[in-house]
């Protein structure tokens, strides 16, 4: 299976670590991921922030690169990327002058049609029975607090993957394999997302109360399917504990990485070795 | 410096790709909002300064700049409301009227940092936008232990190959730069 693939900034940045669990664990499962030629950043909050028009018009140049490419599925593994391709690709949809007057902006035809996934939906169809007829080795050690964070299930509209308020989309196929996942409150509770470095208390103080219920429910660790979620309550875990007086120590995974070790790849290959809280 | 004339709730709907009308203040979006307790005016209530046309009034609010984005507002919206596109919306108008609250400046100047970043490389260079940030922050507010806050983090960062002095650049910088231009930004 071949499928068009949009990394972001954050993956191609300091969240490498999930670009390498991303590429590892698609292409032991036979998923050749084509990376989109010359994509551009899609703009996040701060376009959604200062100027709407400039954030429509970031994701359709990549709408847009995907269409004249022939891609039309695309991966897009982080949340807030594949969320702003999403609100973008659904206006245009519905709006002909605004395809006219993007398409000029941007300088190539763009509808809209492209249909962007996130992981969990490349695992989906993938389908949770063959990856476990490729995996060697239980997960029965891990019992995760599965964290799908605010934009994974949003908008409900667009995404209709999992349940935007229970969702469990995560627990099902890490059930398949071996995991036990616990029950908790805090699965789409916001992190602080891009706060981390204009306003770090603001996410030392969420992301602390996603940890403690998460450590409440007796979850050994943390799964993740979004680069900002792991950056904060991983790399950010120490000052959490030292602002807070806590003492967490909970890995944080992002959910290929979890799947990948149930294939029988190793934590390198994987990236997990340059995560910050690593398993003793 | 002549101002723009003040914004209406036309404004607001127009950018948010939202109705405000439907609103009827039940409040779930400032039930579920994490960031409620932080707030000097809470989502809803900015929603019915909207809804009365006082934008001035709304984009003044730090809670504004205090929201994160989650969506939680919207998606819980009994009406549909696009509550988190409003907040989106009071923010481009409080910069665009210089009227954003005071306090909020660091979260401001951080945004426009990143987005200056694109126009000039396409991607996002993490460390060129954290020097700069952080420079024209320190500026702002003179506070030494903000400007080397994260200063401990890049060594381990190096360790862990997570840290790219330069970072990656599209080919294509002109259209970028035209794209910028053409959005008024």
């Amino acid at each position: 299976m071949e499928i068009g693939y949009y990394p972001g900034c954050a993956l191609h940045g300091s969240s490498n670590d999930y670009e390498s669990s991303v590429r590892a664990c698609l292409s032991a499962l036979g998923v050749s991921l084509r990376e989109l030629d010359d994509w551009i950043c899609c703009g996040a909050t701060a376009a959604h922030c200062l100027n709407q028009k400039l954030a429509v018009a970031l994701p359709a140049r990549n709408l847009a690169l995907a269409e004249r490419d022939g891609l039309p599925q695309m991966l897009a593994p982080c949340p807030m990327c594949s969320m702003e391709l999403i609100k973008a690709g659904s206006l245009l949809a519905q709006d002909a002058e605004l395809r006219r007057e993007i398409s000029e902006i941007v300088e190539l035809p763009v509808s809209g049609s492209t249909q962007i996934l996130n992981l969990i939906q490349i695992f989906q169809k993938i389908g949770a029975a063959r990856i476990k007829e490729a995996a060697v080795h239980s997960l029965e050690a891990f019992c995760p607090a599965c964290y799908y964070g605010c934009l994974l299930t949003r908008p409900p509209e667009n995404l209709r993957f999992d349940d935007c308020e229970q969702p469990s989309s995560m627990e099902t196929l890490l059930r398949e394999l071996g995991a036990q996942p616990v029950d908790w409150n805090f699965k789409t509770e916001c992190c602080g997302a891009g706060m981390t470095i204009a306003h770090e208390e603001t996410v030392l103080d969420l992301s602390n109360k996603i940890l403690s219920n998460a450590a409440a429910h007796g979850a050994n660790c943390i799964v993740v399917a979004c680069p900002m979620c792991q950056v904060n309550l991983d790399m950010k875990q120490a000052a959490i504990n030292a602002r807070h007086g806590t003492a967490h120590d909970l890995v944080v995974y992002y959910l290929s990485d979890l799947v990948g070790l149930a294939l029988g790849l190793d934590q390198q290959a994987l990236g997990i070795d340059r995560h910050f809280v690593v398993r003793k | 410096m002549k101002m723009p004339d003040e914004p209406t709730i036309a404004d607001v709907e127009r950018i948010a790709h939202a109705s405000v009308r439907d609103c009827y203040q039940c409040g779930k979006c400032s039930a579920g909002c994490p960031q409620a307790h932080a707030m000097d005016v809470l989502p809803n209530q900015l929603v019915r300064w909207v809804q009365l046309g006082r934008i001035d009034k709304a984009m003044r609010a730090a809670a504004v700049w205090q929201c994160v984005s989650c969506m939680t507002c919207s998606t819980r919206c009994p009406k549909s409301v696009n509550c988190a596109g409003v907040l989106d919306a009071l923010r481009q108008l409080s910069v665009e009227h210089d009227a954003a609250a005071p306090g909020q400046r660091r979260t401001i100047v951080f945004q426009q940092a990143f987005l200056d970043n694109i126009r000039r490389n396409g991607r996002l260079r993490e460390m060129e936008l954290v020097g700069i940030f952080k420079t024209k922050a320190f500026f702002g507010d003179l506070n030494i232990p903000l400007l080397m806050k994260d200063a401990l983090l890049a060594p381990q960062m190096m360790k862990r190959g997570k840290f790219h002095l330069f970072g990656e650049r599209v080919r294509d910088r002109g259209l970028v730069q035209r794209i910028f231009e053409r959005c008024h930004c």
